[in-house]
């Protein structure tokens, strides 16, 4: 979707202040919120592409207002309620109010190394690699609605196949419920001036991860 | 200030703000239900906070200055090199380092979200989250590292990867000039977490680590 989170090549945020000895966590609930989303999205009740697209989906004030972990909260909370695992009388009363509803496996202590690292993406390839090292390519000018991982700065674009990084989950399919439908993911670079016009940075080069399905042949 | 303070990154007196009353209700919730163990989430929370940090990146981009042939599996398959070394902690899926040189600076990004290499850089700052940040490198590099208080040579190639899929990146930073013959122990210490991300470089030797 063509959401305020798609934030590459915007103006007017400001000079990038960076924080001396940032602690891990500024508050203690940060924490608590990182915990819970490792341990919800365990339970495969859904899944991180729904977990991103429910940020993504936040009202553009609200998405600017709030902080990194609070975005988390109001995702998590927003798929709870949708997968049923709680209901809003329950929030409203800070306890459980009715009977769990079963989800395919919960996080015990034993699986905690589980939330430490990243998972697997990977999938087994259903089809060829349809581009290669070297090939020119065109970014489709894609606007869905949905959840996507092409930028809009990236669309429409023409830019080199740099390397194939495997076959992996596709979060477009994923996010809207419907499987994983495993693409080839490939590392496509565009010169500035291509992305940004004439006189951006001649010695700047941008590259994205793209899926097999935002990109045509040229 | 009103309680729109609760939006903020921090901790407002022994009060409980309206975000910490969310999460405890959240957690309590779901915790009665069954789906989550807050002695789970303890230990989620202490092995962020504790054992994973820039520290391990830090130390990976050491071992990469001294020992040429580990550098050069890095830069064809970070996650292997790593996790066949038997010297780091095993990461988790695809992750790829990328080398700064005297011709290329590299930087990292995640425009759409915040993706970030955690296995090896912990937690990102608030700052590599933040709308200035995301906004501004992938269109205009030298201004983000002017903020940073780092200027590349104008001849110098710049790359920004922008992490759009389930691939992390790092950076591989220069080793620092009049570093010939240091430990990998002292080495380490020259590799800031912003230089691993490419908004920084390596503290040279003798200045204090950023």
């Amino acid at each position: 979707m063509n959401g305020l989170h798609d934030m590459g090549g915007m103006h007017g945020f400001g000079k990038v202040v960076p924080e001396t000895d940032e602690p891990a966590f500024h508050a203690d609930w940060e924490g608590r919120v990182l915990g819970l989303v490792r341990s919800l999205l365990f339970t495969r009740a859904w899944n991180i592409d729904i977990f991103r697209h429910d940020q993504e989906r936040l009202p553009p004030q609200v998405y600017l207002k709030v902080s990194y972990y609070h975005r988390w909260l109001l995702s998590i909370t927003q798929s709870a309620l949708t997968y049923g695992l709680v209901e809003r009388d329950e929030l409203a009363a800070g306890h459980a109010l009715h009977p769990a509803k079963p989800v395919e496996r919960t996080m015990k202590l034993a699986d905690a190394h589980v939330a430490y690292i990243r998972g697997p993406f990977a999938r087994t390839p259903q089809r060829e690699a349809r581009f290669e090292p070297g090939d020119r390519v065109r970014t489709r000018n894609i606007n869905p609605v949905g959840h996507t991982r092409l930028p809009r700065y990236a669309r429409d674009k023409e830019g080199l196949v740099e390397a194939i990084r495997g076959c992996h989950v596709y979060p477009d399919s994923k996010a809207a419920g419907k499987g994983d439908d495993p693409q080839w993911l490939y590392t496509v670079a565009f010169s500035a001036r291509e992305v940004w016009g004439e006189h951006a940075d001649p010695t700047l080069t941008v590259s994205i991860d793209a899926f097999e399905p935002y990109l045509e042949a040229v | 200030m009103s309680h729109d303070d609760d939006d903020h990154d921090h901790d407002h007196g022994s009060h409980l703000t309206e975000v910490q009353l969310r999460v405890r209700a959240l957690e309590t919730i779901l915790t009665e239900k069954g789906y989550v163990d807050p002695a789970v989430l303890d230990q989620i929370v202490e092995h962020f906070e504790t054992r994973v940090g820039p520290h391990v990146g830090a130390r990976v981009v050491a071992r990469a200055w001294v020992d040429p042939a580990f550098k050069a599996s890095l830069l064809e398959d970070a996650t292997r090199a790593i996790n066949e070394s038997g010297a780091f902690e095993t990461i988790g899926d695809h992750l790829i380092a990328v080398e700064n040189t005297p011709q290329q600076h590299n930087m990292v990004v995640c425009t759409l979200c915040s993706c970030y290499p955690w296995d090896v850089l912990g937690l990102p700052p608030v700052w590599y989250k933040s709308a200035p940040y995301r906004s501004r490198v992938v269109m205009d590099p030298r201004s983000v590292l002017a903020d940073f208080g780092v200027t590349v040579p104008a001849d110098t190639r710049l790359r920004v990867w922008d992490s759009t899929a389930e691939t992390r990146y790092m950076v591989l930073p220069q080793r620092p000039a009049g570093t010939e013959g240091w430990s990998e122990e002292q080495l380490a210490e020259l590799v800031t977490r912003d230089s691993m991300i490419g908004t920084g470089v390596a503290a040279q030797p003798g200045a204090a680590r950023k």
